[in-house]
This record gives C-alpha cells, sequence and structure tokens, in this order.
C-alpha cells in the first residue's frame, strides 16, 4: 500500500522533473538525455498500471528508436545549436503562462470532475486479449496505422536523402 | 534431495520468518538475495570465459595463449583483474561528465538486466513475465544508448565516428533478430520464457525452426559487435572505437559487459531454440537443469567464439546489405511460412513428429531457395579488380 | 488500485503542459519535437490509466495506446527526415529562420 505510493510519486517526480529539464536544458543534447529518463519514468507508471506490455512497447518503441533518432539528429546538426545560443524564442513567457494556466484549469476538472465507478474485471491473458482486438474489432485502424508506418517510412527516406540532381546542376 | 535450490529456498524462509521477520521482508530478501546470487555467478563466469577464449583463440590462431601464471595460465585472468583495478581513471578534456560515468555502468546493466527474466530450471525461474521476450528486447536498447552516450561524451573523434557506425549496425540488426525471435513465440503460443522452454521438450525449436535460429545467430552475433561484426571497434580504423577513451574499470566494464554479452546471447539461444534446461531426467531433478542450461550456454558460446575467430572483419557497405537485402526478407519470409504451416498442420491435426518434420522440411526449403536466389543476384557495386602485386619485388626487376 | 486515478491525470496534465510550454518556447526544431513526444507520453497516460480504472475489462484504451506508438514513430520519422532536409539546404534548425513563404 505505502510502498506503491511511494513508487508512484518517486516515477511521477522523475518524470515530471526530467520533462522540466527537456524543455529548459540550454544543451539540447542534454535535454534529449532526459528525454529518455522522462520515457522510462513513463514505463515505470505504465507499470504501476498493470499495463506491462505496454510499458516495454514504451521502452522499445520510445527509446530503442525515437530517441536514438533524436540524439542522431542532434548530432548531426550539432555545430549550429551551440551552447551559447539562446534556446528560448521571445515569446517564452507568454507560453509558459498560457501552459500554468492549462495545467491549473486542467487539474481543476480532474479534482472536480467525476468519474464513474469501475465496471468488470480485467481479462486473465490481456495480452492475447490485446491481439485478438487488435486484428478483430480494430483490424481496420490496425491496417491503416500498418499503411501510415510504411508511407512514413519511404516519406522519410525520400526526403532525408541527398537529391544527386541537385548537385548536378 | 530432488530440488536443491527450492530446498534451500524453503530453509532460509522457515529461519527469516522464525527470527520474526514479516512475509513480505522475507520474500523481498530472497529475491535480493537471487538477484545477488544470478548476478556474482555472471561475473565468475566471465573471469572464466575471458580465460576459455583466450586460450581457445591461441589454439585457433596457433598460439599458446596464457600459458605464465599457473597451470596452463588460468590465474592470468586475476592478474589481469589486479591490474585493471589499479589503473588511474583518465577522463579526457571536454568529456561531458555526467554521460561518460554513467555509460559503463549503462553498458554493464542492459546485459545483466535481461538474466532477471531467465528460466534456469522448471522451477527455478527469475520474474516470470508475462512479456518476457519483448523486456529481453527493450533492455538491449539501453545497451545501443550506452554506445551512444560513450562516444560522444568522449570528445573523441574516433570515439564518435564508431558509436555511430555501431549504432547504425545494431538498430538494423536488431529487425532480423526479432523477427527470427518472433518465430518462437508463435510456436509455444506465448511470451512468457518458461512457456517457450516448456514448449519445447522434448523437440528443440532447433529443429522445428532452424531458419529462424541461424538468423537469430548471425543477427545476435552483430549485436556483440564481435568480429566479423566488429566494426565498430576496428583497431585498425578507429583505435578501439568508443571505448578509446576509457582507462581503468570503466574500461574493464566495458569489456566484461561484452563478454558478459556473449554468453548471455548463448543463454538466448538456449531458451529460445536449444530448449532451455532441458534434458535427461531435468523434470525430475531440476538441479540438473540448471547446469544443462548453464552447459547449453557454454556450448553456444563456444560456437561463436569459433565462428569470431575464423572469420576476417567483413566491410561496412557488405554488412549492411547482408541485412537489408538477405537477412531481413528471408526472416521475413520464414516468419510467414511457418505461421502458415503451423496453422494448417493444427488443424490437419497431424502427430507430433510429422509436424516437426513438415516444419523442418519448410524452414530448410526457405534457407536453400534464399541462397539460392542470394547467389544468383549480382552485387550492385562492380568493384574495381586490381591485378595481384606482390609484396616484395626482387631488385632490379622493378619497371 | 491503492492510488487514485486522479493522481496519474494530474502527472499526465503536469507532462502535457511541460511538453506544451517545449513546443511553443523552443527555437530548435528537434527540441519542439521532444516537447510533442512529451505531449503525446502524457496523452497516453491518460489512456491507460482510463482503462485501468474505467474499463478494464475491454482493452480500448491499450488499443489506442498502441496506435499512438505507431503514429509517434511515424511523426518522428519525418519530422527528422525534414528538419535534416531543412538543415541540408538552409543551413538552420532554428524555426523563426525558416521563413521562406513570408518573403
Amino acid at each position: 500500500m505505502l510502498v506503491s505510493v511511494l513508487v508512484f510519486v518517486f516515477a511521477s517526480l522523475v518524470t515530471l522533473g526530467a520533462a522540466v529539464a527537456v524543455v529548459t536544458n540550454k544543451n539540447i543534447l542534454h535535454s534529449a538525455f532526459y528525454l529518455i529518463l522522462a520515457f522510462v519514468g513513463v514505463a515505470a507508471i505504465y507499470v504501476m498500471l498493470e499495463a506491462p506490455f505496454i510499458a516495454m512497447v514504451q521502452v522499445l518503441v520510445y527509446i530503442g528508436a525515437i530517441a536514438i533518432l533524436i540524439v542522431f539528429a542532434i548530432m548531426l546538426t550539432r555545430r549550429l545549436m551551440s551552447k551559447d545560443m539562446d534556446q528560448k524564442n521571445a515569446q517564452w513567457i507568454p507560453s509558459a503562462l498560457g501552459s500554468l494556466t492549462l495545467f491549473v484549469v486542467l487539474g481543476w476538472i480532474v479534482y472536480t470532475a467525476g468519474w464513474p465507478a469501475q465496471e468488470g474485471a480485467m481479462p486473465a491473458e490481456p495480452i492475447s486479449q490485446l491481439g485478438q482486438d487488435l486484428l478483430t474489432t480494430y483490424l481496420v485502424p490496425f491496417e491503416i496505422a500498418s499503411v501510415l508506418l510504411l508511407a512514413a517510412l519511404v516519406g522519410a527516406i525520400l526526403i532525408g536523402r541527398e537529391r544527386e540532381t541537385r548537385s548536378a546542376e | 534431495m530432488a530440488d536443491l535450490i527450492n530446498l534451500i529456498e524453503g530453509w532460509i524462509t522457515n529461519l527469516l520468518l522464525g527470527w520474526g521477520a514479516s512475509e513480505e521482508l522475507t520474500l523481498f530478501l530472497l529475491q535480493a538475495l537471487g538477484s545477488v546470487l544470478v548476478v556474482i555467478i555472471c561475473f565468475l563466469i566471465v573471469i572464466a570465459l575471458i580465460w576459455v577464449e583466450r586460450k581457445l583463440a591461441g589454439r585457433i590462431q596457433d598460439r599458446f595463449g596464457p600459458n605464465r601464471a599457473g597451470p596452463f595460465g588460468i590465474f592470468q585472468s586475476f592478474a589481469d583483474i589486479i591490474k585493471i583495478f589499479t589503473k588511474e581513471y583518465v577522463t579526457p578534456k571536454g568529456a561531458e561528465k555526467g554521460a561518460f560515468n554513467i555509460a559503463p555502468v549503462l553498458a554493464m546493466a542492459s546485459v545483466l538486466a535481461i538474466w532477471a527474466v531467465f528460466p534456469f530450471a522448471i522451477n527455478v525461474i527469475g520474474a516470470d513475465v508475462h512479456v518476457g521476450v519483448l523486456y529481453i528486447v527493450a533492455v538491449s536498447a539501453f545497451g545501443i544508448l550506452a554506445i551512444l552516450m560513450a562516444g560522444w561524451s568522449s570528445n573523441n573523434r574516433y570515439a564518435l565516428l564508431g558509436a555511430s557506425r555501431s549504432v547504425a549496425m545494431l538498430i538494423s540488426y536488431e529487425i532480423p533478430m526479432v523477427v527470427s525471435l518472433l518465430v518462437p513465440v508463435l510456436l509455444a503460443h506465448s511470451m512468457k520464457l518458461s512457456v517457450i522452454v516448456k514448449a519445447q521438450q522434448p523437440w528443440w525449436y532447433l529443429l522445428v525452426a532452424p531458419t529462424a535460429a541461424l538468423i537469430y545467430l548471425i543477427s545476435s552475433m552483430a549485436e556483440i559487435g564481435k568480429a566479423p561484426f566488429d566494426l565498430l571497434e576496428a583497431e585498425s580504423e578507429l583505435v578501439a572505437g568508443y571505448h578509446t577513451e576509457y582507462s581503468g574499470m570503466k574500461f574493464g566494464m566495458f569489456y566484461v559487459a561484452e563478454f558478459l554479452h556473449q554468453f548471455t546471447v548463448g543463454a538466448l539461444i538456449t531458451i529460445f531454440f536449444l530448449g532451455g534446461w532441458g534434458g535427461p531426467l531435468a523434470m525430475r531433478w531440476p538441479i540438473l537443469g540448471v547446469i544443462y542450461f548453464y552447459g547449453k550456454s557454454f556450448l553456444v558460446y563456444l560456437v561463436i567464439s569459433w565462428i569470431r575467430l575464423s572469420l576476417p572483419r567483413i566491410r561496412i557497405d557488405a554488412m549492411l546489405d547482408l541485412n537489408w537485402k538477405f537477412l531481413i526478407p528471408v526472416s521475413f519470409v520464414n516468419l510467414v511460412a511457418v505461421a502458415v504451416a503451423d496453422r494448417v498442420m493444427l488443424e490437419l491435426d497431424l502427430a507430433t513428429w510429422m509436424y516437426v518434420g513438415v516444419m523442418f522440411a519448410v524452414n530448410i526449403f526457405i534457407l536453400l531457395a534464399s541462397l539460392f536466389l542470394a547467389g544468383k543476384s549480382k552485387p550492385v557495386v562492380e568493384r574495381e579488380k586490381f591485378p595481384p602485386r606482390p609484396v616484395a619485388v626482387p631488385p632490379g626487376t622493378e619497371s | 488500485m491503492s492510488i487514485p486515478l486522479n493522481w496519474f491525470l494530474v502527472v499526465a496534465a503536469g507532462l502535457f503542459c511541460i511538453g506544451l510550454y517545449g513546443v511553443l518556447s523552443r527555437r530548435n526544431a528537434i527540441g519542439i519535437l521532444m516537447g510533442i513526444e512529451l505531449m503525446l507520453n502524457a496523452v497516453n497516460i491518460n489512456l491507460i490509466a482510463f482503462w485501468r480504472y474505467l474499463d478494464p475489462a475491454r482493452l480500448t484504451g491499450q488499443v489506442f495506446a498502441v496506435f499512438v506508438f505507431a503514429v509517434a514513430a511515424a511523426e518522428v520519422a519525418v519530422g527528422l527526415a525534414l528538419v535534416i532536409a531543412i538543415y541540408r539546404n538552409r543551413d538552420t534548425v532554428v524555426v523563426e529562420e525558416i521563413d521562406l513563404l513570408k518573403e
């Protein structure tokens, strides 16, 4: 009882602290490493929510692929974003105020809303149930997601590769 | 007597409960003890493996290997450990201290964490999580991260080059690795490692899915980054790759992580394709299962060492071609074929030996067909052919 | 389930707002992408929390989380490819300097 509360508080503080570091750190590469820490914290929150599959996919997709891609992109473009450059734009004060206001409003809504009570229990085999659902009820979105991924793959290669025609001009 | 490990566990539990510890505390202490034990065994194995590896390398390359410290040089590793502990830590100028120091720990942790979910015997299992296979794949992502951090934070061109090379290699070889891991998952209908091992008694998945096993072996050899895939620390090109700037125990951690990773790959192949703890009488005496498990892992380790000591390093474009143009298509075709064959034969309700035979035939057919097609395809880049040139030319004959 | 649902939602709201601040205040295009990733993560926490607390029998929340993962992966691949392409052509990753359409 107490242990789970402590773990939850620890995980969420790490997540939020790392997230603050992501958006405020002057060195963009450090932000990327803090982003990884934030992803780990979110994975821990998924574990606390009894969704180990989602937690593992979180680590696999976000840390194994997305974070490493981001670190790579930063390394490729590092020359122009040195540490002394200002990383904040002119509108950072209004955006900070706006975000804070949004947080207050969201918090107020969360605390005043009456959430409905829990219905039903968890299925005995949640992972195989998830697989069944993906290929029956949610088949069309599943296929669309795979088409989206393929399109993104092709698009990324097309945009990202060097144009041979330009050098020939 | 039959079940030594659980006997000891029960004894400790009763002892602690007798001392007045609460049940939760007892469970926690036992789990902590188990993890420490697994980690210590891992380290002891690495000490032994370093000696075995060096001796084997010596024999294969027609040398003696270590032979000074103790009989057959078995104390060589201990001498090395003492040396490495007393060495100075050098942090290069301009290095990012935080990342530089975290990277070796992360590299070590990413390998050790895999051991948390292993089934060592029928009733000696680490954390038996529902998503075991996914856990193994996810945890190894931290190893890639460690290499990237080490390479970048060293403030060294060679280190950064080695790191970016290795990340390109590790990310691309993860695809055939994961796809070939899906085959055991599909055959066992579970991602739980203990279920996968149990489903392989007595027909190991090496017989049911040899193609997947081969692809897994090749791609995980690339994941370890040893020859013929050791481009990330190609001595002649990159000094030592991502750990060029590391010294003392920080280098030692990378070194141990590398050895342990090779042994871990052996253990993973044992679990997924060689029946894990399975063997004669392992059901009755689980302690035998533990011995079989470590023994099989060691055998696979030796096979990997043998391959890596026999083959030269391959070029980076050939390495990427092998992955993208051969391993990935073959692993996908194999996955689809195994899935279809599995479904069809479940509908037909065949005997087990026929099932295994048909699966074996399908796999071997796919392997041979893909090798035939790969042999027919022409290389995209025609390499320039130079006439053979003698290294030493007798005087007076130079043109 | 000793932790109330509200706590998870507050954490998610906090993460979302931090990400929003990052998106609005960063000059570096990659920094903006990182902010978007944080916001997507916050959404996912909400989806999983609602699934676990309100309707654990059906796995709709987890299914949606999986789709969010797919979309996030696609988004980051295309986004970073755009950043690299722009960097190559215009030598900058600062979003304020990418103003070809204004001129």
